[in-house]
Formats: structure tokens, sequence, C-alpha cells
């Protein structure tokens, strides 16, 4: 039985076990929704079981920072070594691992009730959309109730494929394994994103959100690559913890721009960090992903995955910081990211206190809030930002179910009324609080939490943290995180007063009913978490109360360092935090809690105007992208293509490997010549055709042309390195 | 042993011509048989006498088999006739000369490129040692539980692939 | 003796007949023999490499990388010809340039 239990073993396990239930659950029970979500179930009931004894053993293991509990085998020869597949539990996997493991499971419980689980089939559900519903009869009158998903069992394969990979990015101890992990959960959040695929919007979505974060991985991929050219390992031990590394890393500098190979590293891998997390300028895909049900949204897209991006800095923050103690100038990357951090935090902040819609507020502000933990490790505060991470995972996600519980309650309320209304948009809300207590009380929680409700809320020790790191190390860093917290406040007081208070703004929220307790229990028990999960990490210099605390969080994860994290026990960070805190509730709540029509023009576009509908627009953002990246490409695509097609089709060269030569001569000829001698000209007259009409010729369909082009393209490869590296 | 070695090459290397360049599949897969069993000797004369068996067994004796039953499977749409090529196979045979000369070219630069092999250490190449290391947790265990996963994997695939479907589904 | 080099030699030569058949075979059982002859001619280069560099280490890795290649030989063979027949009752024909169903 104690070999059973040996840590070493359950962390394997820990990931091994939802990738069962994901193979189980896709290949043998999918027809019976019960067993899938059974097996779903005690897939992350285990996991989680395991993560909390394996966190048990770990906290008893003293200077656990320098001796992790870690476990290898050999996985392929590399030349004359071996690649090691291994786990590894350190503090920051400890904290990490405790947050993902509770909100998995209660996402997954909580799905149980959103799919509607043992409701009828509606008659005119399809797979690929949201339930529509179904009609009862019940006592001789009809009535209709919400049907249960189509694709109810896909759903549970879907998720426990996704914990699995979360699990093994956790648990692993060396940066391939994590990247692993992380393209395994980028391709689940394009399926669950797309889940309800017959709807454009989440096709799109799902595309977007897919080739967003493409762009970061591509980066990451290459300081992994860098990293292991240069140290010959990807094992977090030793890279991080070898400190003669990291001296070499930083003291040699890398071919780009005067910087050390530390720094460049650092800023690829941090690139990986603005697609995954969602920073500035990459963040345009988050808000569309709220396409996805809400428990993937919740799950992926606040608690877990975008979580991702800030453990990865996290987790090299010692390479990131290589060079650099306390009150010196900022590294470089550090730089980066204090500056990138900080402005996502206020510039989402502003967003998000524009939308309309319920989930997008929640997604606005979860960039914000990412934007936070980034900013604050830019500025070296290592343990506030990790502690933000760990309090923010539980009370996003539970505003998220909560959301979620919300939208179920104003669908039930459509359709029992017959309101066609956008059952999302929190103007068309109000009053749910007296209809829904349990998930008004839940949802408050979560909200005082997010906003930093001084002393009760887990939000405001976390947020304190930051804003006291900010202010000994950075001013500009410190003021615009306050006015993003302010901000934060605001949004979070204008949407529960839109949602909860006040009155019903249309039939369906008058006649909403509160979830089923499958919902609400999860809902419960992170709202404990949102409160609760800060008392860890309360600074021994506050007044009063810092003495009865030990500040354990802190040093647990400040000993992931060699040096001191950056603290801050200054009264001024507090006094701030706590005035923006309150300012920014009461505000919110004077301003919303006037609005008593669906229709009635936002109190705040009455006295910004035009800038307001702006920032409604997201900045224009994605209009600007379109502008300048998708057109350009469509044009040169069309260009490129279709005069390459006229020369092929004029030299009657056609079939077969004869194009080959022609391919690489056409392909100088018009990527050089012909744009910049009579490309303007030509330009005008072939971008008229459509693009698409070109680019299928390409498309000959034949395998056989591909190879050869494929062929070709190695052979043209193979004599450029080769000539380089001679 | 040099003589061996040629005469094999020649053998080797004159029927995959052969293979690639037979007018009837039938005669290239028969051809196919020839190249493999030249590989096979090249193995024994590399003292990887394990693994001339295995090519024999498996290769001749499976692959080519499967190979010719789908010949004759899919052979009334055979036209043995006319040219079994792409009209610009002289192209693709110009080129991959050149590349092949290139190739060989760069390779000759290696230092190993000329090495003479020594007398084989006793035990080196046993196949207990082999079995050994296939299934040592601290070897070859994982790629090796891998690979059977994808002998599985291929074989339902295959079958369901190749299945007539009745009529009606899809 | 035989240096390495002639093994080598042999083994490039087989590689390139290989892909001439892959490249130029209408026939898509032909050009799935290209195939068979590339992954032969890699296998000749293992085991030649694992007898001249590495005859004398305990580590086998030439011959594991060889008895997985037959591995990965035999599973594309099964499912190669299987997709092949697949095709052919589709469209009666095996011949690679009527397979364009994802021409543009």
């Amino acid at each position: 039985m104690a070999e059973l239990l040996a840590p070493e073993l359950l962390l394997w396990l820990i990931p091994a076990l939802p990738f069962a239930a994901f193979v189980v659950i896709a290949i043998f029970t999918f027809r019976s929704r019960k067993l899938s979500h059974s097996i779903a179930l005690v897939g992350a009931g285990f996991s989680f079981t395991a993560s909390m004894l394996v966190i048990l053993k770990a906290l008893q293991v003293p200077e656990l920072a320098k001796n992790p509990i870690a476990s290898q085998i050999k996985w392929f020869p590399t030349g004359d070594s071996w690649f090691l597949l291994g786990v590894q539990i350190d503090p920051l996997t400890v904290v990490t691992l405790a947050f993902v493991a509770v909100t998995i499971l209660m996402i997954f419980i909580y799905s149980v009730g959103y799919h509607n689980f043992g409701a009828p089939e509606g008659r005119n559900d399809i797979a690929g959309l949201p339930p529509k519903g179904a009609e009862v009869s019940h006592e001789g009158h009809t009535h209709r109730v919400p049907s249960v998903e189509p694709m109810y069992a896909r759903f549970f394969a879907l998720i426990s494929l996704f914990a699995f990979a979360m699990y093994l990015l956790v648990v692993s101890d060396n940066l391939l394994g994590l990247y692993i992990g992380w393209e395994i959960m980028g391709l689940c959040s394009y399926l669950l994103i797309g889940f309800w695929y017959g709807r454009e919007s989440a096709r799109k979505a799902a595309i977007k959100a897919f080739i967003t974060t493409r762009i970061g991985d591509v980066f990451m991929l290459l300081g992994l690559a860098a990293l292991y050219a240069l140290t010959g390992t990807l094992n977090y031990q030793q890279i991080l913890s070898n400190q003669i590394v990291l001296n070499t890393l930083v003291t040699s500098a890398s071919p780009i721009g005067g910087l050390s190979w530390a720094g460049l590293i650092g800023l690829l891998l941090f690139a990986g960090t603005i697609g995954k997390s969602a920073q500035f300028p990459l963040h345009v895909w988050l808000p569309d992903a709220m396409e996805g049900p809400t428990p993937v949204s919740a799950m992926i897209h606040a608690a877990t995955m975008v979580s991702a991006g800030v453990y990865l800095v996290a987790r090299f923050f010692p390479l990131i910081s290589a060079g650099w103690t306390p009150g010196q100038p900022l590294t470089t990357p550090m730089l980066v990211m204090a500056a990138v951090g900080a402005f996502t935090a206020i510039f989402a902040a502003t967003i998000a206190a524009t939308q309309n819609d319920i989930k997008r507020v929640l997604a606005y502000s979860t960039i914000s809030q990412l934007g936070y933990m980034v900013a604050a490790l830019g500025i070296g505060a290592y343990s506030a930002a990790v502690f933000h991470l760990f309090t923010h995972a539980f009370f996003k996600a539970l505003l998220f179910l909560g959301s979620g519980s919300v939208i179920h309650g104003m669908e039930h309320g459509a359709m029992h009324t017959g309101d066609e209304i956008d059952t999302q948009n929190m103007r068309n809300m109000g009053g749910l609080g007296k209809k829904m207590p349990l998930t008004f009380a839940t949802f408050l929680a979560g909200g005082l939490a997010l906003s930093g409700f001084p002393l009760i809320t887990a939000g405001f020790w976390s947020k304190d943290a930051i804003l006291s790191g900010a202010f000994t190390q950075s001013t500009i860093v410190f003021i615009t995180l306050a006015l993003a917290a302010l901000l934060t406040a605001f949004y979070t007081a204008r949407q529960i007063t839109l949602v909860f208070l006040g009155n019903a703004r249309s039939k369906a929220a008058g006649d909403a009913v509160e979830s089923r307790p499958a919902m609400t229990i999860p809902l419960a028990i992170l709202a404990v978490f949102a409160i609760a999960a800060g008392w860890i990490g309360i600074p021994k210099s506050f007044p009063l109360l810092g003495r009865m605390s030990s500040d354990w969080f802190a040093e647990f994860t400040g000993s992931m360092l060699s040096f001191k994290a950056v603290e801050g026990h200054s009264m001024i960070p507090l006094i701030t935090s706590l005035t923006v805190a309150l300012g920014g509730l009461l505000l919110g709540w004077l301003v919303y809690r006037r609005v008593k029509q669906a229709e009635a023009v936002d109190p705040m576009e009455k006295a910004l105007g035009g800038g307001f509908r702006i920032i409604q627009k997201k900045y224009l953002v994605d209009e600007f992208y379109d502008l300048i990246f998708i057109r350009p490409s469509l044009w040169f695509a069309d260009v490129f293509v279709a005069k390459w097609m006229d020369q092929v089709v004029i030299d009657g060269i056609i079939n077969g490997i004869g194009r080959l030569g022609l391919f690489v001569g056409s392909a100088l000829r018009n990527g050089f010549d012909a744009p910049v001698i009579n490309g303007a000209a030509d330009g005008i007259a072939s971008g008229t055709r459509g693009a698409g009409g070109l680019l299928r010729k390409l498309q000959t369909g034949r395998v056989q042309q591909y190879l050869a082009g494929a062929v070709g393209g190695l052979v043209v490869l193979v004599i450029v390195l080769y000539s380089i590296f001679k | 042993m040099k003589l061996i070695f040629l005469l094999t090459a020649l053998v080797t290397v004159g029927s995959a011509i052969a293979t690639v360049s037979a007018r009837k599949i039938l005669h290239a897969a028969l051809w196919l048989v020839l190249t493999l069993l030249g590989v096979a000797v090249l193995f024994a004369l590399l003292e990887a006498s394990f693994f001339a068996v295995v090519q024999v067994l498996v290769y001749i004796g499976a692959i080519s088999i499967l190979i010719i039953f789908a010949v004759m499977l899919s052979r009334s749409s055979l036209v043995d006739e006319g040219s079994q090529t792409h009209r610009r196979w002289w192209a693709v045979a110009i080129v991959l000369l050149a590349v092949v000369i290139a190739w060989v070219a760069a390779l000759s630069l290696w230092p190993n490129w000329s090495t003479v092999s020594a007398a084989l250490p006793a035990g080196a190449g046993d196949l207990a040692t082999l079995g050994k290391q296939l299934v040592d947790p601290n070897g070859y265990l994982l790629p090796f539980e891998l690979s059977s996963i994808l002998l599985v994997a291929a074989l339902v695939g295959a079958i369901y692939t190749a299945v007539e479907k009745k009529a009606g589904q899809a | 003796m035989i240096p390495l080099s002639w093994y080598l030699i042999l083994a490039a030569v087989v590689m390139f007949i290989g892909l001439y058949g892959v490249l130029t075979r209408k026939n898509l059982i032909g050009a799935l023999m290209g195939i068979e002859l590339m992954l032969n001619s890699v296998n000749i280069n293992l085991v030649a490499f694992w007898r001249y560099l590495h005859a004398g280490k305990p580590e086998m890795d030439g011959l594991v990388f060889v008895a997985m290649v037959f591995v990965v030989a035999a599973a594309e063979t099964a499912v190669g010809l299987a997709l092949i027949i697949s095709a052919y009752r589709r469209r009666k024909s095996v011949d690679a340039n009527d397979m364009d169903l994802l021409k543009g």
C-alpha cells in the first residue's frame, strides 16, 4: 500500500488518468452519456485526490525547492545521451497543482449540470449547435424545458484530454514536456471553442484562437531550441538551479541586437506567454473564445490554460532575471514584461468596463488580471505574482461558472416566456439576485475578490502584494496598476448591479430560476476558496493581522529563487488599494443603479461620447489587424500566384517534376524582380482578380506533385544550410 | 568478401532499377523481392544475421506478399500497355542523379568515410542482449511498447479502411 | 576489407532509385514499392553504422532502430495498401493521377 502511495508514482498517474478517461470515452463509451461522464469524473476525481496526496507529501519535505520530489524515465536517445521524460514537484508546482486540481474537478462537476444531464432530448437539436430545448407534456399542458446537449460525451472526452494536458504541463520537469502539454491544450482549446461548430462565429473564433496563439508558440519553440542547443538539456533543475549555466547564458552574447542569450531566450519564451495568456498585442483571441460552452470558458480561458503562460514565465524567472538583484535596473525581458503586462492590465480593464455581454466582461477582466501577474513578474515581485495566479484561478473560475448559471437561468426564463432575446446581454437582466440567491451570493464573493474588497477576500491580499511590490520597484507601473485596479472594481460593480440588482429589464429575467445543485455546489465550494485562499499569504508587516500570520506563502514560493523577491512594506500602497477597491465599487454602483430599461443608453456613454464607442469596439484592434496583416497577405498571394500561373501557362510546362526548376526560378523572379520593377502596375490589374480562384490552381490534388515540391524544397534547404555551416 | 559484396550490390541495384521501371506491376513486385533478398545478404555480410533472417521473414515473407496481393486485387484496372511512368520521368531521373552524386561527394569529406570494420568483439550483436535492451525500462521499453501500439493501430486502421462497407453505409 | 563508404554509396543509390519510383510511378502500388526501397536503404545505413562505428559499445542503438524501421514499414504497408484498395473500390483505378479529389 505504501508503495502505491509513493509520491513519485502518484505524480505519474496524475496526468495519466484523465488521458485514459479520454481514450475510453472516445473509443468505447461515447454512446452512453452516463457512463461517459462517470468515467471523466472518476479520472478527474482521481487526479484531484492524487494531487492532494502529493502536495501533502511535498509540504513535509524540508527545503523542497532544492530537493524536489522527482522521477525520470528514458524517453529517446539523442546521439550519445538520452532525453529524459520526468515529473517533479517543487514549490511552484505545489501551488499550481493545488489550484489546477481544485478548479478542474469543480468544472467537471459543473459541466454535468450545465449540459442538462437527465433532461429530455430536444426534437430539433442538432449536433454542433447548442440545445434549443424540448417540449414536455405535463398534466395536460405542454411547456418547454432545456434539453440535453447532443454531443454530451464528446464534451467530456475533450475536457478530459484537456485536463491531461494541463496536468502534464504542471508536473513535467522539463521544458519539452511542458511544451507538449502546452500544444495539446492549444488543440483542445480549438476543439472546445468550436464545440458548437454549427455556428459560423464559433468556427471563426476557434481558428482565430488557434492561429493567434500559434504565433507566440513559434517564438517559444525557437527559445526552446536555442536553450537546448546551448545547454544540452531542458530540465528545470539543470538549467535554473545551476548558477554556472545561468552565468554563462548571461555573459555570452546572442546574435541579435546586443542581447545576452539569457535575454533572448527569456524574450522568446515570453512571446509564448503573450500568445497563451492573451497579452497585448496577441490578446484578440480570448474574447472571441467565449463562443465555447461556459465551463470551457471557465476552465480553459480563465482558470487553467491562460494561467499556463504566467506559469511558464514564473518557472523561467531565474533565467529571465539572471544577473539581476532587487533594486538594480531591470533586465531586458523583465522590462518588456513589466511594460506589456502593465499596459495590458489597464488596456483590457477599460474595454471590460464597456462590454455588455456578461462573458466578454469577464474575458477582458481575465486579460487584465493576467497582465497584472506579468507586470508583477516583470518588476521582480515573484511571490506576489504567483500568489495572484493562485487566487485569481479560484475567483475567476467562480465568476465564469456563475455567469454560466446566470445564462442558464435566463435561458430557462426565455424558453418559458417565449421571449426572443440575447440571454448573455447584461442589459436584458436585472433583479436576478432575488430569483437566483445562491448564484448571486457566490458571484458576489467572486466579484468582491476580483475587485480586491479589503480584508475578507483573497483578491485583496494578492493584489495588495503586487501593488506594494510595484511601489518599491517602479512608480509608473504602480500608478498604472492602481488605475487598473480602480477600473476593475468599477466594472465589477457595474456587472453585479446590472445583472443582480434593481428590477428585471426583460420578461426572461423576470422568469429566471436558480440552477441545479450540480451547478451551484461547485459555485459554493469555489466561493469558499475565493474568500479563504488569500489567508495563507497575509504579509507579516500588515497592521494587526500580520502578527497572527506567518506569511507562509511568500517564504514557500520565494525559496524558488536564489535572491529575495521584491516585496513592499509601506502604508501607501495599502491605502491606495483600499481606496481604489472601495471607490471603484461604489462608483460603479452609483452610476449603474439607475439603468431601468434594456434599451437605455449606457450612463458612461453619455459622459464619454465617441470615446466610449471606440473602447466598446475594443480600440479597433481587430480591424487594425485585418487592415495591416490579413488584407496585404491576401493581396500578395493574389499577385504572386497570378503571375506565376501566367508564366507557367505561357511556357507550357504544366505537369510533373518539370515544374521544379521553374518554381525556384519564378519564385525568384516574382519575389524579387516583378514586385520591385513593375509590381505596382501589375498589382492593381491582377489584384482585382479573386485570390481563391488563382490559388486553387496550385492545388492539383496530386500527391506526387506535392511530394516533388517537398523534395525540391528539401534539396534547396540542404544546399543552403550546407553552404552556410560548412 | 569484396567480391561477394560487389556481386550483391550489383544484383540489388539492378533489381531496384528494374522494380521502378518494369512495365508490368507484377514483375515489379517480383523484382522488389529480389532487391529485398539482396539487402538480406548485405545484412549477413555485416554480421547482423538476426536481421538478415528478419528481413527475409518480414519483408519477403509478409510485405512482398501483401503487395502482390494488392496487385492481384486491383488487377482489372491495370493496363499493362503504355508508359507506366509520368511524362517527365527523365527530368526526375536527371535531378535525382545529380543529387545522388552531390550527396556522395559531400559525404566523402566525412572522416569516417573509409573506415574499415574491426573484427566484431565477442558478444556484440548478441541477440539476448538486444532482446533485454528492448524490454529494459532503462533501455528501449517505451519505444518498444509504443511500436506495438502503432502496429495494433495500423492493423485496426487497415481493416477498417479496406473492409467492404454494406450498402447504405457511407 | 570493405570500407564503410561502399555501403553508404550503395544505400544512397538505392534510396534515390526508390525516390525516383515514388515520384514517377503512375501506379500507386508501384509508388509504395519505391517507399519500401527507401526504407531498406535506411536500414542498410543503420546496420552498417552499427557494425563499423558502434559494434564495441554495449548499446545497440543501430539495431534497435532497424527493428523500429521494420515495425514502421509493416504498419505503413498495411495501411497504405488498405487505402489503395479502398480507393480502387470507389474509383476503379490505382492511377495516382486519378486521385485528385483534393484539387482546389
